[in-house]
């Protein structure tokens, strides 16, 4: 009996192996990226660095799109789909109806969407715990502060920024209870995400105001941000991507949201068969968020403040520390 | 009173010399022949075929149902922006601001069916939202027609700088009011499906003709109705003949009884209104919610369209026609083969309106010569020796 369920066992792993590479053969992957295009040197190429690892690992090519109108979302979606690409990944909260739509219609496809929930059973949904990394870079700012006082400044005043602003806060108040925060967005449009001179107004106030940290959750604009935190001889925190190359000495760490993990892992695991669908959110257990320490700001890292970060990262991902996501009631508790 | 916009008079009226097939059929021909084969050059100095990238170009253009339904769904916004370029012009103004205009256009759709949708059936909603579409369009370029006609502002730097108060004016609604509570993505609600124009897809079914699904809707027949329309008012109406006047002389028109003013105006809000039906194309026929940057472009390519389409309803299709392939056969170019960068589609665009709208003129003197060289004016026939 036991025999032959090793032989039906290893018939299976067989034939999964072949069906694996049948897959392979014939499906290819693709990859929508939104209006900013794939070298918008955030977001979107965050996701191109994910599919390029995955392309230099497997040797598999993907297909790929650049949308230039909202009517191209859905046909560049539909249009993979058709083509026989599996899995298709849209980039950004924006293609969530067209890859609804291109759910439906092929129901036999894997789809992917960055940064936003799709309920379909086909359709994986990658989301961040932004708040997670947000919290830690609070307790090392928190603790780099001669202070006591510490700044933010969000980009788009978006639900999802004002994530990243709620952790953060937690974040201080969990490595000093008596800190102060100051939280400046720096607009309500798109603009926000490019505006480094705004950034740098935003940044001089907060630090006349006595801050000596500030994070900058803010795209484009963040760089308004760091260079005046160079020019004031304070510390910044940098976001999405490791920036601390940008000013070695002023950056104090970046907050990592690894989208490039992401989308390597949604091909990654499709072509190896252990694809889900479903929501997958990534935080610090997972690998999808996390802080930046590397030889530029390796000074500036006290081994105490290293020791209460690793902490508290155990703890987050133990559940020990329940970090609150603002998305969750749209409140931040203070 | 305003500053007389110079251009030369064959622009709306025709070579004196040519024939008009010429004028209007083989000369855009042949500027969209030489842009192809500078931009087959380019292709080829990036190392692409550029047979290749033509076929695919043109087959995914033209080559099946659904591409030719994008193509005319393109088509689509390319003639409404092109008639609002063309009537202005023939007013003697270049109106830059169909993109603007065209935005402010669907937010006028927008409020009409955000606000009706759960009341009215579809009937009666889309006469109110076509004319919200055209209200809003017209009252977006009234103010800079105000300006022109009466203070003397030009009107090419007003419209541009509409343009980008229309922009952002759209982001803060869209970011602060219309948004759908509790999303991320600075978008209105779905409108009901009573403002749903019906798809091109939808509306053949009824008659039993299956095709492709692609966003072609029913705003196309309204694009050649107005085609029509403008064709009726700028050559069969008096208000047409007094916009023809101004353009070509404003003083002149003066003579003739004709206000300059009230015409400018008025040739400016029907240009906006046209600009403004994007929206009705774009939003109940195809996006179904209010989102930004729907205009995408097509205001400012209309000016393309129009130009290459001598200013004539025919032409702009014609001309409308060769952008919506141009923007389809691209985006297949892209599908196909990523070497092709959509900046590189851009390029090739590009390089059409170059030699069909800055260039236009450049081989009009040696086609007039080659042409009367061919045929000679006086009638005896002597074509035989030719062949």
């Amino acid at each position: 009996m036991k025999k032959l369920l090793t032989i039906l066992n290893a018939s299976a792993v067989l034939l999964a192996a072949t069906a694996t590479v049948a897959l392979a053969a014939d499906k290819m992957p693709a990859v929508v990226f939104d209006m900013g295009g794939k070298f918008d040197k955030s977001f979107n190429q965050g996701v191109y660095d994910g599919v390029e690892k995955f392309r230099k690992e497997t040797g598999m090519k993907y297909r790929e799109f650049e949308v230039k109108n909202p009517t191209q979302r859905e046909q560049a979606v539909r249009k993979m789909a058709q083509r026989g690409s599996d899995p298709v990944l849209g980039v950004g909260f924006a293609q969530a109806s067209a890859i609804e739509k291109g759910a439906k219609a092929f129901p036999d496809t894997r789809f992917a969407i960055i940064d936003m929930v799709v309920m379909q059973p086909n359709v994986q949904s990658i989301v961040f715990k932004e708040h997670e990394g947000s919290f830690l870079v609070g307790v090392l700012a928190a603790m780099a502060s001669k202070t006591g006082k510490v700044g933010f400044v969000g980009g788009m005043d978006i639900p999802l920024i004002r994530r990243f602003e709620c952790g953060y806060i937690h974040g201080v108040k969990h490595a000093m209870a008596s800190a102060t925060v100051y939280a400046n967005m720096t607009g309500t449009t798109p603009s926000a995400w490019n505006d480094p001179t705004k950034g740098a107004e935003l940044a001089k106030s907060q630090f006349d105001r006595g801050a000596d940290v500030i994070f900058a959750a803010a795209g484009g604009t963040g760089i308004g941000v760091y260079q005046a935190a160079k020019d004031n001889g304070k510390y910044a925190i940098g976001v999405d991507s490791n920036q601390n190359h940008l000013h070695p000495g002023t950056m104090l760490t970046s907050m990592l949201k690894r989208v490039d993990v992401a989308a390597y892992n949604t091909f990654k695991s499709a072509s190896d068969g252990s694809w889900k669908s479903g929501i997958q959110v990534l935080g610090l257990k997972e690998g999808g968020i996390d802080w930046a320490l590397d030889e530029h700001n390796r000074d500036l890292i006290t081994p105490a403040m290293k020791a209460a970060v690793d902490k508290a990262k155990a703890d987050i991902i133990a559940g020990k520390i329940m970090v609150h996501d603002y998305m969750s009631d749209n409140k931040c508790p203070k | 009173m305003r500053t007389k916009q110079k251009m030369p008079p064959q622009m709306a009226n025709g070579s004196a010399k040519l024939p008009t097939w010429v004028d209007i059929g083989l000369l855009p021909l042949i500027n969209v022949a030489l842009a192809f084969v500078v931009s087959g050059l380019l292709i080829a100095t990036l190392g692409q075929d550029p047979f290749e990238a033509t076929w695919i170009m043109l087959r995914g253009a033209f080559g099946y149902e659904e591409s030719l339904g994008y193509t005319f769904y393109y088509t689509t916004n390319f003639i409404f922006t092109g008639l609002a370029v063309a009537v202005a012009f023939h007013g003697g103004l270049f109106n830059i601001g169909g993109e603007g205009q065209a935005y402010i256009g669907g937010l006028g759709v927008a409020i009409a069916c955000l606000a009706l949708d759960q009341y009215l059936p579809f009937g009666l909603l889309l006469p109110i939202c076509v004319l919200a579409a055209a209200l809003f369009g017209a009252g977006w370029a009234f103010i800079p027609a105000y300006l022109q006609a009466k203070r003397g502002s030009h009107v090419v730097i007003t419209t541009i700088m509409f343009n980008f108060i229309a922009a952002s004016l759209m982001v803060y609604l869209l970011v602060n009011v219309v948004i759908k509570p509790g999303q991320m993505s600075p978008e209105s609600r779905e409108f009901a499906s009573s403002a749903w124009l019906p798809y091109m897809h939808e509306a053949l079914a009824w008659f039993g003709w299956e095709v492709a699904q692609s966003p072609l809707n029913l705003s196309l027949i309204g694009a050649l109705v107005c085609c029509v329309l403008v064709w009726g008012l700028i050559w069969h109406t008096r208000w047409g003949y007094e916009i023809r006047a101004v353009g070509a002389n404003a003083e002149a028109a003066v003579y003739a009884g004709i206000s300059p003013s009230k015409i400018i105006i008025l040739a400016m809000c029907i240009s906006g209104a046209l600009s403004g039906f994007v929206g009705i194309n774009e939003l109940m026929g195809v996006q179904h919610r209010l989102l930004l940057d729907f205009a995408a472009g097509y205001g400012f390519t209309g000016i393309a369209v129009s130009l290459m389409g001598r200013n004539h309803p025919v032409g702009i299709i014609l001309a409308g026609l060769l952008f919506g392939a141009l923007y389809q056969g691209g985006a297949e170019l892209a599908f196909e083969n990523s070497a092709f960068s959509p900046d590189l589609i851009v390029v090739i665009q590009g390089l059409v309106v170059l030699f069909s709208g800055a260039l236009s003129y450049m081989l009009r003197g040696p086609m007039e010569r080659l042409y009367l060289r061919l045929r000679p004016p006086p009638p005896p026939p002597i074509a035989s020796v030719e062949a």
